[in-house]
């Protein structure tokens, strides 16, 4: 085992703030050459004519999760010392539906909007000032929403742990769910190009 | 392809999206690989709200349970992996508009809402997703592509309501974007 190069002190934590600028520089230049620099763009997702926010989405997952299986495997990468987010269902799935209702009202992700205002658009910028408003607004409410905040706490846990299936098995499914996703992806875009082509034609 | 001398200045087209998500995927990987984490956003926000609230009044953001956290021992809370991340994807990503002539100032919305009222609503759905990423402990970055590389239950639970969410609520806002 070599990696996390972090863990097990390739190199110190004050590095490791330069090694996050230059991922930062990475994710930035992906997310702009995505196209996610812009909120039309990115809300397309949600109208159904451009679904590049999932096939980006889910092709960067797979790429991801099959390099930690491959590096795991070969016994590179150490993967119980990659920090996994906790799971606390019910106030994830609350917050999964407060932060998609905000995606399409805003435009943006938060990720996205340092991207497009780096671009210069406006409205992403006064979206940020949005996020600072809502953040200090949890934090001042916090008494009052600690309860959904803290409630069902499941502690680290993955998908294959959880139902107790191969982790091989859930990443071979996760695969086969992203390519079906991105053939489905496909076909709704040519349906709504279709739809629009007629109605533009109807007018 | 029209093939004149305008061309070359207009903004180009944008990257394959599934070229543009491989790339997207080994960063996140490299990320793994050299510091044992993922990507991330919104706990950045978090932390330049902490010490913008320690700076100005620093009894009351200590005694904010919710960031009191980030305001423990002696470092400044913006000496942080994401605060660090952050600027990188502002580099990064004018970077890349610049490259591709995209950068420019612009307000991003359909034909028929006027400027001031898709900022306000910049505001207000950007406000909805900081308290939605603070119920969730993470955002799209965070959550949703860190952790769904990772096969994180919550993560998981979390990106299928995202997706709800938005889908849900879309046709009402549909006259800010169509």
């Amino acid at each position: 085992m070599m990696a996390p190069f972090l863990k097990y002190g390739v190199f110190g934590s004050e590095t490791s703030l330069v090694v996050a600028f230059l991922l930062g520089i990475g994710f930035g230049f992906a997310l702009e050459r995505a196209g996610f620099g812009s909120a039309r763009k990115l809300v397309s997702q949600f109208y159904l004519d451009d679904l590049a926010v999932f096939k980006v989405m889910f092709t960067a997952i797979v790429t991801a999760m099959l390099g930690v299986t491959y590096l795991s495997w070969i016994g590179f990468l150490n993967l119980s010392l990659v920090y996994l987010v906790p799971t606390n269902l019910l106030p994830q799935i609350v917050g999964g539906l407060v932060l998609g209702a905000g995606f399409v009202i805003g435009g943006y992700c938060p990720g996205t909007a340092l991207a497009a205002t780096a671009t210069g658009r406006v409205d992403a910028l006064i979206y940020g000032a949005g996020l600072y408003a809502g953040t200090l607004l949890f934090a001042e409410a916090y008494p009052l929403v600690k309860g959904l905040h803290t409630a069902t706490p499941m502690g680290q846990t993955t998908i294959p742990q959880y139902f107790n299936l191969p982790y091989g098995l859930v990443v071979f499914a996760v695969v086969l769910m992203a390519l079906g996703g991105f053939a489905g992806a496909g076909w709704v875009e040519k349906k709504m190009a279709a739809r629009k082509a007629a109605a533009q034609a109807a007018a | 392809m029209v093939s004149n001398t305008h061309v070359s200045r207009a903004p180009a087209p944008y990257s394959n999206p599934y070229l543009a998500g491989i790339g997207l995927g080994l960063v996140l990987l490299a990320a793994f690989v050299f510091v044992g984490r993922g990507l991330g956003a919104s706990g950045g926000v978090s932390a330049v709200v902490a010490s913008g609230l320690h700076a100005i009044a620093p009894e009351h953001a200590h005694r904010l349970e919710w960031l009191s956290g980030r305001l423990a021992g002696d470092a400044s809370p913006l000496e942080e992996w994401l605060v660090f991340e952050g600027m990188g994807v502002v580099l990064g990503a004018l970077l890349s508009g610049l490259l591709a002539r995209r950068a420019m100032v612009v307000i991003e919305k359909g034909p028929r809402v006027s400027r001031r009222a898709r900022l306000l609503m910049a505001f207000f759905g950007g406000s909805l997703m900081a308290v939605g990423a603070a119920f969730a402990g993470g955002c799209t970055s965070g959550q949703a592509l860190t952790g769904g590389a990772l096969l994180n239950l919550g993560s998981w639970a979390f990106m299928l309501m995202v997706f709800a969410g938005a889908y849900a609520v879309a046709t009402f806002v549909k006259w800010q974007w169509r």
